[in-house]
């Protein structure tokens, strides 16, 4: 069982902060497939935060198919992150790095880089239809 | 999830003397909800809240709590926890005789539940509430208003003179209860901080009138913070957005906006940040005297 931590700080929304911290348990094996997540409840009443917000981030997590809810209750972890991802990661930071070069020899400073791959995330993510695409994305791969 | 209606008031409107203490108040709270009441002290929050259980009486329009009026009690009132500011209790009364107390007073009552509650946080029965500490008398009260099972909690200025430590361990209490019954509550506080992880639907309040109300998520989408030279500011928002703070430099313009949709394209030199809940509730609250300010920034442009 994970014990779920805020990070008061963050800009991050309270719902994806639990996301994050479960896939990221995932990725270094504090949770494995078959683990049960904490209950609503306890989670809310743990952390002083709208049970709502949970279950949002209850229900992400089984949308894309890492969790999945049992008869009897409990929330229970059936995927896994680690494999196809990590292949294709080596890839594409190069190709990142590839394009940033070309940004900077483009006269383009630090924080214009940032800024700009941060409104081409958002405007990317924020947008309902592109949002589908790419969950329909994650979910159908293997 | 049901979007069904816990709170509902329409023109809804309560005058002391001349003075309005509430007025034109409209607004519609959906069930399953944590709602944020906030506004400065004596902008009508505890107003609203009375109406909401039947303890004032309308002079202008109505207010509904699961489609029944307060004032015409029974089953409308059974639907009903309160607890009013300052966690009012008989203070020579122990917990214990408390909630004894309560079983007599209402039709539905879980003494079971209350004693359980205040086990589970080490909170003595046997002593007289006078004798704990405020955060535990705090607790007391809040169990006495779960042990009624309501579907509606309106809690009045709970946290505001408890210390940090009692604030979390009141809205630990207060958010392990609602996700095991699905209680809608309504809390009234001028500290936001303590209420931003905890609620999902904001109301503000001031000088007797709703400035703002609804869902967290989508008011903080409809709304963002534009930055751009103020010569083009005209061009920025005309026809895309409403401004509801603006300041300005000589060359500068700040623009709290309501968005209509999404975000439009920007004027060359604008940029857009997101808000947080405190500027949109700073942002609101400061309507009011936007007037003045704006002079202000006038006088500083010259």
């Amino acid at each position: 069982m994970i014990e779920f931590v805020l990070d008061s700080r963050s800009k991050v929304a309270t719902y994806m902060q639990l996301i994050l911290q479960v896939k990221q348990a995932l990725r270094v094996g504090l949770l494995r497939p078959g683990d049960q997540l904490p209950g609503v409840r306890d989670v809310a009443q743990h952390l002083a935060i709208n049970p709502n917000t949970v279950l949002k981030a209850y229900r992400e997590l089984r949308l894309e198919g890492l969790t999945e809810g049992r008869p009897g209750g409990g929330t229970f972890l059936v995927g896994t992150l680690a494999g196809p991802s990590l292949g294709h990661q080596a890839q594409l930071r190069d190709e990142l790095v590839d394009w940033l070069g070309r940004a900077r020899t483009a006269g383009l400073a630090r924080e214009d880089i940032t800024a700009l791959i941060d409104t081409t995330v958002r405007s990317m993510f924020d947008s309902p239809a592109a949002e589908g695409v790419v969950v329909s994305k994650e979910a159908s791969s293997p | 999830m049901t979007e069904e209606t816990a709170l509902q008031t329409a023109g809804l409107g309560k005058r002391y003397g001349r003075a309005w203490a509430l007025r034109d108040c409209t607004l519609r709270l959906p069930t399953g909800r944590i709602a944020a009441l906030v506004g400065p002290n004596g902008a009508g929050k505890t107003t609203l809240l009375h109406l909401a259980v039947g303890l004032l009486r309308p002079d202008e329009g109505e207010v509904r709590v699961f489609g029944r009026d307060p004032r015409a009690g029974g089953q409308a009132l059974a639907e009903i926890g309160f607890v009013a500011q300052d966690t009012p209790l008989y203070r020579d009364f122990s917990a214990a005789e408390l909630i004894k107390l309560g079983g007599k007073l209402n039709r539905s009552w879980d003494a079971a539940l209350a004693h359980e509650r205040l086990a589970h946080i080490d909170i003595p029965t046997d002593r007289p509430v006078g004798k704990l500490s405020g955060g535990q008398r705090a607790q007391v009260a809040l169990a006495l208003a779960l042990a009624k099972r309501p579907r509606l909690l309106l809690l009045d200025e709970p946290i505001a003179s408890l210390d940090p430590l009692a604030r979390h361990e009141f809205m630990q209490t207060l958010m392990g209860a609602v996700g095991e019954t699905d209680t809608t509550v309504l809390l009234s506080s001028h500290l936001l901080a303590d209420l931003e992880r905890a609620c999902d639907f904001l109301i503000v309040l001031q000088r007797a009138h709703v400035q703002l109300s609804g869902d967290v998520d989508e008011l903080l989408a409809q709304h963002r913070t534009l930055i751009g030279p103020r010569e083009t500011e005209a061009a920025a928002v005309a026809g895309t957005a409403t401004v509801i703070r603006a300041s300005r430099t000589d060359r500068q313009s700040t623009l709290l906006v309501r968005l209509p949709g999404a975000l439009p394209a920007l004027a060359d030199g604008w940029r857009a940040i997101d808000v947080s809940l405190e500027d949109l509730v700073l942002a609101y609250l400061s309507v009011g005297a936007q007037a003045k300010t704006e002079t202000a920034g006038e006088l500083a442009a010259k």
